[in-house]
């Protein structure tokens, strides 16, 4: 499978009266999108858009999810397949990236687990949509939704505002244009018989409850681990519909953007040879933990792996399917590198993870999530910053007399990302 | 640059003051360097001068914990020193303990760069390396030229207030403290060159040593509840009232051993809890809320089981050493393995 990225480098946003991008100047036009929004979702009351630049004194919180908008060239299909367009095969064909542009998802939903981004500040520093230009969009819901049929309208409403805004580049012509694809086992195995088989195995979120990923629309507690072309992923065939820990929750825009995909990507046919994404999920129950790691487990050993990476979601629970994978597929004889985080209590002195085995001996760490910042007070505050008091990783005294904040890491959305996405660490003193 | 002030502490043994039969002696304070002074004050050449010696015994120290720190710190208070060194303690225990409680409490209640020295097994290091710098030694004292050189640099860069890199890089034990920094590359690529540093069995390093954690295998089912005998065992803290041997509210240093016989129930007039790290109301009312020694009589009664064993094991877990943990876990399995006990119920908190 083979997929064309036509990268269009976005460097500003501004309002307009048409959706287009000139001079790498992406222009929202609001009233349309709103409009678009709100014929597409009924249980939309209100939509408000606002606009937020790198280095502007701009707090957005509470941050549920990023996406970046893409659109697909090809004709008749449409990213997000299976949510917000028909279920048909992504992966393959052209798609059009608006790079350095996000739809950014604001709203109350079970008000403790989403997430601050400030554009500017230390706070900037652990979160990559800092860089971003992006367009929030705050959402007022109908009286009387349960917390599920809310979030559903947000995630929905996200991903439609992210192909309104690209849709229009369709017919552009690309700043760059970057190919990837993948083989079929066969012949990848012909083309490429001296390099290490490498694949990616990615835990998918899906405790449940507000903690749910989907996969062309399916919700990933009810998969089995399966193959996926990692270019369905730049695709959107992989979306988060979840509220958990902001810090390391991975949004839309993480899957989009899976940094583990494009580091193998960038040593493919070089120094290792990328089979392909094993999925699998993270369910709460243990039948399910030991079915799903023997599974992923059957899979790695069936595409003759010599290698694979293991990327996580969450914390806590998950940890302990992060060690199942790990053990299991280092058991086969295939070795093994996990990415994960850490909840070292604030002082740093605590055991980091809930599970542990000798096996996961190549672990990389996206830090530790407990560690305090001091976040001063900015200009402007998008969104409701009273949800500090209750979010994961803040406080009742979290809002300090200053208008500054003092929060732990976890309430900075991306701040320990468990993809890699980061070039936070941790190390042991 | 005036030279950085130090305050060395030594135990009695190493103060020439004697051996065993000298433990208990009180602190005291002597101007300038006192035995193991000497070797440290040749490495601090110019740079460092020991000004004053605290000498005590471990007895001393160990048995009259808060009176014999607040005597200390009091000194400390005085002589108002820039950096405080205590030890080496190579594998003396209770010295090793001294050191690291006296050092910690420095650090800590006054603001006073503090470090000491000891060797892996000594129990100070478990308890206290969270704490501070703990820097590895020989297992006695033949070891003290090399103790001295391997403390001496990171005591100067601790006493001037300079960056401490890791335990690695400066050489003391790790304190298992995870500390956040920003990596050259992002996570992805890290993890994807480690993988390929391993596929090719290349060295790596783990951005994150696994734990090691104990896994015990249960033992083999009782064949026969109504023949054996069953004993109590509890990290809850359940002991006499009164807590006749003093067993610690924290970070217990011993386990007690006290007899059942006649009793039929734990009330509030006879038992409590010395535990403390919970709320120990509910236990106090009721004792059996943590031993349970009512349902076990009953099941005796019963001829459920055989009998309950007529002495019970009780220490606190709260914030105990894993290393006296293991400890009394050897003594305790020791003395009910000869006392034909057929089964164990731990009970915690």
């Amino acid at each position: 499978m083979r997929l064309e990225l036509g990268v269009i480098h976005i460097s500003d946003v501004q309002f307009g009266p048409e959706t287009s991008v000139k001079d790498g100047t992406l222009y929202v036009d609001q009233d349309a999108l709103v409009a678009h929004l709100k014929e597409n979702e009924e249980r939309l009351v209100d939509v408000k858009v606002h606009l937020a630049r790198p280095g502007e004194s701009v707090r957005i919180t509470p941050v549920k999810d990023v996406i970046e908008p893409r659109t697909k060239v090809d004709e008749g299909v449409q990213v997000f397949p299976g949510t917000v367009s028909k279920v048909l095969p992504v992966g393959s064909g052209r798609t059009n990236v608006l790079r350095g542009a996000a739809v950014v998802t604001i709203g109350k939903i079970v008000g403790f687990q989403e997430g601050i981004v400030d554009m500017c500040g230390p706070g900037a520093d652990y979160t990559p949509f800092s860089q971003l230009n992006n367009v929030v969009l705050e959402f007022t819901l109908a009286d009387g939704l349960t917390a599920y049929e809310k979030e559903e309208a947000l995630r929905f409403s996200g991903l439609r505002a992210a192909t309104f805004l690209a849709e229009p580049t369709k017919a552009m012509e690309p700043d760059e244009v970057s190919t990837f694809e993948t083989l079929p086992l066969m012949e990848g195995a012909k083309k490429y018989p001296d390099l290490p088989r490498v694949a990616y195995l990615q835990m998918l979120q899906s405790q449940g409850l507000l903690h749910d990923t989907y996969v062309y629309g399916v919700d990933a507690k009810k998969i089995l681990p399966t193959l996926i072309n990692p270019t369905e992923l730049m695709d959107g065939a992989i979306i988060s519909g979840n509220c958990v820990s902001a810090c390391d929750k991975n949004t839309t825009y993480h899957h989009q953007n899976n940094p583990v995909v494009e580091d193998l990507f960038a040593k493919h046919g070089t120094e290792l040879n990328f089979v392909g994404v094993i999925i699998t999920n993270e369910n709460v129950f243990l039948d399910d933990k030991i079915r799903s790691s023997d599974w992923s487990a059957k899979l790695a050993q069936y595409l003759s792996l010599d290698g694979i990476i293991i990327s996580q979601e969450g914390f806590g629970n998950p940890d302990t399917d992060l060690i199942l994978n790990c053990k299991k597929i280092e058991a086969l004889g295939i070795p093994t590198v996990i990415i994960t985080d850490e909840y070292a209590g604030v002082d740093g002195a605590s055991q980091s993870l809930a599970d542990a085995d000798k096996a996961a001996d190549a672990v990389v760490t996206g830090g530790n999530a407990n560690e305090i910042v001091i976040l001063p007070k900015l200009d402007r505050v998008i969104g409701d910053i009273n949800v500090v008091h209750v979010i994961a990783g803040g406080s009742d005294k979290s809002i300090r007399e200053d208008g500054s904040l003092a929060v732990e890491l976890q309430a900075i959305t991306g701040a320990t990302n468990e993809l890699g996405f980061n070039k936070l660490s941790a190390k042991g003193y | 640059m005036s030279k950085i002030r130090v305050l060395h502490y030594i135990n009695q043994f190493f103060g020439g003051i004697g051996g065993e039969e000298k433990a208990d002696v009180p602190p005291s304070i002597r101007e300038g360097k006192v035995g193991p002074g000497m070797a440290l004050q040749g490495a601090f050449r110019d740079e460092a001068e020991i000004v004053s010696t605290i000498i005590c015994g471990d007895s001393y120290f160990n048995e009259n914990l808060d009176k014999a720190k607040e005597e200390i710190l009091q000194m400390v208070r005085e002589v108002s020193p820039d950096l405080f060194i205590a030890g080496p303690a190579f594998n003396a225990g209770r010295y090793g303990v001294a050191c690291a409680t006296i050092a910690t409490a420095v650090k800590e209640e006054l603001g006073i760069p503090a470090i000491t020295a000891m060797y892996e097994e000594n129990p100070g290091v478990d308890i206290f390396r969270k704490h501070l710098q703990i820097v590895p030694t020989a297992n006695s004292a033949a070891g003290m030229r090399q103790a001295v050189a391997d403390m001496v640099p990171l005591a100067l860069k601790l006493a001037r207030g300079e960056e401490i890199l890791g335990p690695e890089e400066e050489g003391y034990f790790p304190r298992g403290v995870r500390v956040n920094f920003f990596a050259e590359d992002r996570g992805s690529a890290r993890a994807v060159d480690m993988l390929l540093k391993k596929i090719k069995g290349e060295d790596f390093e783990t951005e994150f040593p696994m734990p090691v954690f104990d896994r015990v295998d249960p033992a083999a089912p009782l064949k026969d509840l109504s023949s054996a005998t069953i004993a109590l065992v509890t990290s809850g803290g359940i002991v006499p009232k009164g807590n006749p041997d003093h067993i610690e509210a924290s970070n217990a240093s011993k386990y007690g051993s006290y007899s059942l016989e006649g009793f039929m129930d734990l009330t509030s007039e006879t038992h409590e809890t010395a535990h403390g790290g919970y709320d120990p109301v509910y236990a106090n009312q009721d004792p059996d809320r943590v031993l349970p020694v009512d349902v076990l009589r009953e099941m005796e009664a019963a001829g459920e089981i055989g009998k309950l064993h007529e002495m019970f094991y009780t220490t606190v877990g709260n914030g105990t050493a894993v290393a006296s943990a293991k400890q009394f876990a050897t003594e305790i399995g020791q003395k009910l393995l000869s006392a034909g006990v057929d089964a164990v119920i731990l009970t915690s908190t």
